[in-house]
């Protein structure tokens, strides 16, 4: 292995990934590629793998199998260039610690060893947290927080990381109609900005108007693509089985009426 | 009575104690690890055992090394069989601690047959034995806390940031498993600190006990950590005292009784999160609401009639309303939110205001 650049055109590469937690496997050879400057989602139903997925890219979870690269490098090389935002649920938000602090989290990684946040990392977490719209909840406990407040600080400890590629994990569960709108908003700027933003996503409904990028997982990958490609009744099918009950009439699902298309109806 | 050597050295013990115990328990609790304290202590009992065997005598040093050494075994034992069964980490850390104080008692009472000399006193590990402390144990004691106080300080973000998110942690290239490790060692050398003044069997509690009662005052790791550490040694030096008060009483016990004391006080009185402060809380929020309900009924009730202030239509008085109503009467007209007029309750101007302020709010709220 040298430094040679594999893939480099390619924000994201993942080449036969397979992991398994005790012997059962969750991700079946995965191939996939996702083009810089995308908004990208990732849909699958549940246990379909889409947070292990994230976790591997980020080196969290060693593989049984496979290769991950970002723009031609290992996770490892392009660290500074991710930022991540992990499901709201995986910590503790009782955990003695106010919002500015969980946004300074971000530049830990940056800041080095032995070296304490100061006024200047203080003051770029501020920023982020106004980008967000958070900046007047600076010093409150995060307990304090709702659950779509506790979110905009999780994706204001990203933005502070001002990375490439961002990973995030359902950044829309669990939160109100308005902050859905404002945290597409801030994503699709990311993305004007030329930045590559890959979202885990729940709601069908709001796919193919958010995203123009699209990844459907369910163990192994069913479709990739751009999202007017990749978006029909056969492989919301082949993702979902018979789970789907999700659509409403007027998705104007391009393929011939087949099983999505009837269940479709039901909701 | 602070010239007596032997209290000098118990109370200078007890601060070292409180002072690691309270910190390194902070970080211990907030990983959801509070029983690990309670593992690594009862596991250093085999290993002072051991090395009272290898050595032949009551000697600290090797007393010390052999509960560090059984200590680290019993971490890595918890780390392997939670990584690599279905184990849960309290599962993981109830079985090492029951194990490995098994084998503990069983060496001590292997030793106790042994006849030999040397071991009086040896069974004091299980409770402590303060008054015992040489200066040469104080020397050991202060090296371990300030290298703990010094990792702390200077892996403060890291350590909390793992406390925090690991899965976080990790993407951001920290070596999460060294720091845990780190962590782990550190908590298992001040169960060596505690090893003379409290034991094995209560050291848990010196572990756990400053950690919970700082939680409860606040809501910044910053203070809590500091808080945690004072919590710690106040009640060190509150046993010590103490127990210069009676012949014979133990200083260990009288210690955690110290710190069980803080914790009871925290868990009830703190504000916002102590049991006590909820309960006067909720009860206050009842009052308000019960005096506002009854504002806006006199309100509307008013509006009926036409007459912007006049109250009820039917008496309001003592004799005519339940208790509860009249005590609530009382409250606004205390407050000067309704007046007494012809035998009938009215609302006064600022009662009027009042209720049609929170009318509005209600309003706006449903919105
Ligand atoms: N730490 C773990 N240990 C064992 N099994 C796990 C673990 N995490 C996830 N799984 C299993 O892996 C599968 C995929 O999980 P996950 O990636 O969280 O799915 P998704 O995010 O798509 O809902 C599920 O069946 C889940 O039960
Ligand atoms: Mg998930």
């Amino acid at each position: 292995m040298s430094n040679r650049l594999h893939e480099p055109g390619l924000a994201l590469h993942v080449e036969d990934l397979t992991v398994s937690y005790h012997g059962k496997p969750v991700l079946w050879d995965i191939d996939f590629d996702i083009p810089p400057g995308v908004m990208a989602a990732i849909v699958g139903p549940n246990g379909a793998g889409k947070s292990t997925l994230i976790k591997s890219v980020l080196g969290l979870i060693p593989p049984m199998a496979g290769h991950v690269t970002l723009f031609g490098r290992p996770y490892r090389a392009q660290r500074k260039r991710v930022g991540y935002v992990p499901q709201r649920s995986s910590v503790d938000w009782d955990f003695p610690t106010t919002a500015l602090d969980v946004v300074t989290m971000g530049l830990y990684g940056q800041l080095g060893w032995l070296r304490w946040p100061g006024r200047r990392e203080r003051r770029r977490a501020m920023e982020a947290l106004a980008m967000v719209g958070m900046q007047d909840f600076a010093g409150r406990q995060i307990s304090q927080l709702s659950g779509g407040q506790q979110q905009r600080v999780f994706l204001a400890r990203a933005l502070v990381q001002q990375a490439d590629i961002y990973l995030l994990d359902e950044p829309m569960a669990g939160v109100d109609a308005t902050t859905e709108r404002a945290i597409v908003e801030l994503l699709q700027r990311l993305r004007d900005e030329g930045r590559t933003v890959i979202v885990v996503h729940h709601d069908l409904q709001t796919v193919r108007c958010w995203f123009d990028w699209l990844l459907m997982l369910n163990v192994r990958v069913v479709a990739q693509g751009p999202v007017e490609q990749v978006w029909t009744a056969e492989n919301l099918r082949r993702t979902y089985g018979g789970q789907i009950a999700l659509l409403d009439g007027d998705t104007s699902i391009t393929a011939p009426a087949g099983p999505a298309a009837r269940a479709s109806g039901a909701s | 009575m602070l010239g007596d050597y032997t209290l000098q050295n118990v109370v200078m013990g007890a601060l070292l104690l409180g002072a690691i115990s309270g910190v390194l328990g902070s970080f211990a609790m907030l990983r959801r690890q509070s029983l690990l304290g309670d593992t690594l202590s009862h596991a250093a009992l085999p290993g002072v055992c051991l090395g009272f065997i290898m050595a032949g005598s009551r000697e600290m040093g090797s007393l010390m090394a052999g509960a560090l050494g059984t200590g680290a075994v019993a971490a890595l034992m918890v780390v392997l069989l939670t990584r690599y069964s279905r184990l849960k980490t309290d599962a993981a850390l109830g079985i090492v601690l029951s194990t490995s104080f098994a084998l503990g008692v069983v060496l001590l009472t292997f030793i106790q047959g042994m006849n030999n000399a040397a071991q009086g006193g040896l069974n004091a590990f299980l409770f402590g034995q303060a008054a015992a402390t040489l200066r040469s144990d104080l020397l050991l004691m202060a090296g371990i806390t300030a290298l703990a106080l010094i990792l702390v300080l200077g892996l403060w973000k890291e350590f909390k940031l793992i406390c925090f998110d690991p899965g976080f942690a990790r993407a951001q290239g920290l070596p999460v498993l060294l720091l845990e490790v780190v962590l782990t060692v550190m908590i298992a050398l001040a169960v060596v600190v505690g090893l003379q003044m409290v034991g094995v069997v209560l050291m848990a509690a010196m572990v756990i006990a400053p950690a919970v009662a700082a939680r409860q005052w606040s809501p910044r790791l910053e203070v809590m950590v500091p808080l945690a550490a004072l919590f710690g040694m106040a009640a060190g030096v509150s046993g010590a005292l103490i127990s210069t008060l009676g012949r014979g009483l133990a200083t260990g016990p009288l210690i955690i009784i110290c710190v069980s004391g803080f914790v009871l006080v925290s868990l009830l009185l703190a504000p916002r999160r102590g049991l006590l402060w909820e309960a006067a809380f909720r009860l206050r929020q009842r009052r308000r609401l019960r005096q506002q309900q009854l504002l806006t009924r006199l309100y509307r009730q008013a509006s009926w009639h036409g007459e912007p202030r006049r109250g009820s239509g039917r008496k309001l008085a003592d004799d005519d309303c339940d208790p509860r109503t009249r005590r609530v009467v009382r409250q606004l007209e205390q407050r000067g939110l309704v007046g007494c007029h012809d035998r009938h309750w009215m609302l006064t101007a600022e009662g009027h205001e009042a209720a049609a302020r929170i009318l509005a709010q209600l309003e706006g709220r449903a919105t």
